[in-house]
């Protein structure tokens, strides 16, 4: 039991340490990098040298190991939706069910790994940017865990649609500054939180929550949301003695989707799907698909596929869910779009909204408005394939933070 | 030699130094731009920054920001401000550069850029958010159409980058004088001379000061160090408090004259 325990730890250890991607400055192919104000590449640098540190630091992953267990609640279970599998008459679908996290949502993976950074490299304050709240609520949880101080910067227009996690984040302690700039969401809260961070970048830690953001961001967010896949590969096989046909995550940045996905992208007969906000319809131009409908570009500090016009300007995106409302993607998901490795599609909020009531009245389950595209995409995909056909959805968070968007959305 | 190289050589060569406003072009119309960049000239600016405005300027505080938005709204684009160029070069002699970010710049294309901006008679061109690691692509464009791809040192920037970004830049070298987004202060940055210091012993390059810098004073205490002084939100400040009057062109001019007094030579 206990060899068992330290070879899946050594396992672990290597999936963190050894993927071929990124090169030495951060790219995945043409994409990623460092597109940063000088002020930072210095911090970058150094970041990047500490998580190296870190990452060869068997006590650090032993504390990470231990508080992902002991206060996030990891390993998260793997369960079979039958009645949802049965609606759908076709491929059985199971639910990583990452909503049962401490926090509501996988988002306190990554905020575990880079807080116990931040606490090794004697920063005295996180900063962070959120859109739907939960990277704000992980991030002023684990601040308050380690003693930190903590400032979130959130989009106004996000503030009024996701006013419970903005309580949350003041009851933990964390101040939410609001962002009155350009689109007044997610996009913007990155801006303000990187204009803070060249400003106080000796005391402050800036701990992104999605994979993306200048190198050494996407590598790392994707590390410490590894285990999201890990697990799921390790308790698929021991239900069904196999790896799942395929595999469904949300993407806005991201993260989610690339910790379920990486450690399955040398598992060539697994498919992968990405499933991007469609807002209004991809064609009405209101949506949130970058990989779909966006064009290479450079935004936060990487390159990788963007929502813009023809002069370089980045749009607004749209979607119910706020925190899918990014006009960028982590470059990762770029890199194995463009290989092929990764599908992408995109469900629209109308969709994603269906899938929300699908899940909560089958399964008794409400999942995040993001989670809700994954699968409203399996649901549909399930449909064609059969009864062999084992499929995987990521379920990101929890959905109490979109009871209200969700009641308005309904008319009721 | 470039324009750039001619202007500091034959500023040095007379000890004087240069003053450097910078214009969001478009901000408030691309008409009054021109005509601010024209008097800007006339008072005694040795080169003019032109800010392509760019929907999430991160580098810039928010004086900047709501130039580069009023800009944006009004429709300004990279072609347009690419004329406005070729139109000043008509009617100024002083060196032109163009500051961005990254994004318009590639969609626009780095070769097409890079021609584009040199047939329109600017000379060079700051990327805020493209640093030497990644400006391999843009290089090769910029050097083989003439243009200055000018970097920046920051305060963070160790010795081994600043000598990195002192090899790499051309026309001179932009030194970010705080840790910090562009905006006016009260203050200059205590360890600035510190850093102009230890950067002349590193190059013989021009080396330009901006960031915070907004009253003569400031000028003052810089200039001893440096060959150039960059001044951007304290003259956009006044844009803005000015734009739609008569007074915006007579109260720009007279800053940019006070902030050049104490650069000229023999000062």
């Amino acid at each position: 039991m206990l060899a068992g325990a330290a070879r899946l730890e050594r396992r672990a250890r290597a999936d963190l340490g050894v993927s071929r991607l990124p090169d030495a400055l951060g790219h995945f192919g043409r994409y990623g990098g460092r597109y940063v104000p000088e002020t930072l590449m210095s911090p970058l640098i150094e970041l990047e040298r500490a998580y190296a540190a870190a990452r060869r630091d068997p006590k650090f992953h032993a504390r990470l190991r231990r508080l992902s267990r002991d206060y996030a609640g990891r390993p998260t279970p793997l369960y079979e939706a039958a009645r949802l599998t049965e609606r759908g008459g076709g491929a059985r679908i199971y639910l990583k069910r990452e909503d049962l996290c401490h926090t509501g949502a996988h988002k306190i993976n990554n905020v575990l790994g880079q807080g116990l950074l931040a606490q090794r490299m004697k920063k005295r304050r996180l900063i962070a940017e959120t859109g739907a709240g939960q990277h704000g609520v992980a991030t002023a949880t684990v601040a308050a865990l380690l003693g930190l101080e903590c400032d979130v910067y959130m989009g106004s227009e996000d503030i009024e649609r996701q006013s419970l996690n903005v309580f949350r984040m003041r009851l933990l302690g964390a101040r939410v500054i609001p962002v009155e700039s350009g689109s007044r969401t997610l996009k913007d809260a990155v801006n303000e939180a990187l204009r803070d961070w060249v400003t106080n970048v000796r005391t402050t830690y800036y701990l992104l929550g999605s994979a993306l953001g200048p190198h050494p961001y996407p590598m790392m967010v994707r590390d410490f949301h590894s285990v999201i896949g890990r697990e799921v590969k390790r308790q698929f096989r021991a239900a069904t003695g196999r790896l799942p046909d395929h595999l469904l995550a949300c993407v806005g940045g991201g993260s989610n989707a690339i910790g379920l996905f990486h450690p399955f992208i040398a598992d060539r007969a697994v498919r992968i799907v990405g499933v991007e906000a469609g807002g209004h319809g991809i064609a009405t131009g209101q949506h949130g698909a970058s990989l779909s409908a966006g064009r290479v570009g450079v935004l936060h500090g990487s390159m990788s596929y963007l929502l813009q016009n023809d002069d370089g300007q980045v749009a607004v995106a749209h979607s119910i869910s706020a925190g899918l409302d990014y006009p960028g993607v982590g470059p990762e998901l770029a890199y194995y779009k463009d290989t092929g490795r990764f599908e992408f599609v995109s469900v629209t909020d109308e969709e994603a909204l269906a899938a929300f009531q699908s899940l909560a009245r089958l399964e008794g389950i409400m999942p995040a408005l993001e989670s809700a595209h994954a699968v409203a995409h399996a649901m549909k995909l399930a449909k064609s394939l059969s009864r062999r056909h084992h499929m995987v959805v990521g379920l990101s968070g929890r959905g109490d933070k979109d009871v209200q968007v969700v009641s308005k959305a309904l008319g009721s | 030699m470039t324009r750039l190289a001619k202007t500091f050589e034959a500023l040095r060569a007379r000890r004087g130094r240069a003053l450097v406003p910078y214009f969001t072009a478009g901000d408030p119309s691309l008409a009054d731009t021109r005509r601010l960049v024209i008097e800007a000239a006339r008072r005694g600016a040795d080169v003019v920054e032109i800010g392509i405005p760019f929907s999430d300027p991160l580098a810039d505080g928010p004086v900047i920001q709501r130039a580069a938005q009023r800009a944006l709204a009004a429709g300004v684009t990279l072609p347009r401000v690419l004329e406005l160029a070729r139109d000043l070069r008509g009617e100024v002699a002083i060196p032109l550069v163009f500051l961005t970010y990254y994004n318009p710049v590639l969609a626009f294309g780095l070769k097409a850029f890079a021609r584009s901006a040199a047939d329109a008679g600017a000379d060079g061109v700051i990327v805020a958010d493209l640093p030497p690691e990644e400006a391999g692509p843009l290089s090769d464009e910029t050097s083989a159409a003439g243009l200055d791809l000018i970097h920046l040192v920051a305060p963070t920037s160790t010795p081994a980058r600043m000598r990195l970004i002192a090899r790499r830049s051309r026309g001179f070298v932009y030194v970010v004088s705080l840790t910090g987004v562009t905006g006016v202060r009260d203050a200059l940055a205590p360890d600035l001379v510190t850093q102009l210091r230890a950067l002349r012993l590193i190059t013989t390059r021009p080396i330009c000061v901006g960031f915070g810098i907004s009253t003569p004073e400031h000028v003052r205490a810089v200039a001893p160090y440096a060959d150039g002084v960059i001044v951007g939100s304290a003259v956009v400040r006044l844009i803005e408090q000015h734009a739609g009057t008569s007074r915006l062109l007579e109260e720009v001019g007279r800053f940019i004259a006070s902030m050049k007094a104490p650069l000229q030579e023999g000062e």
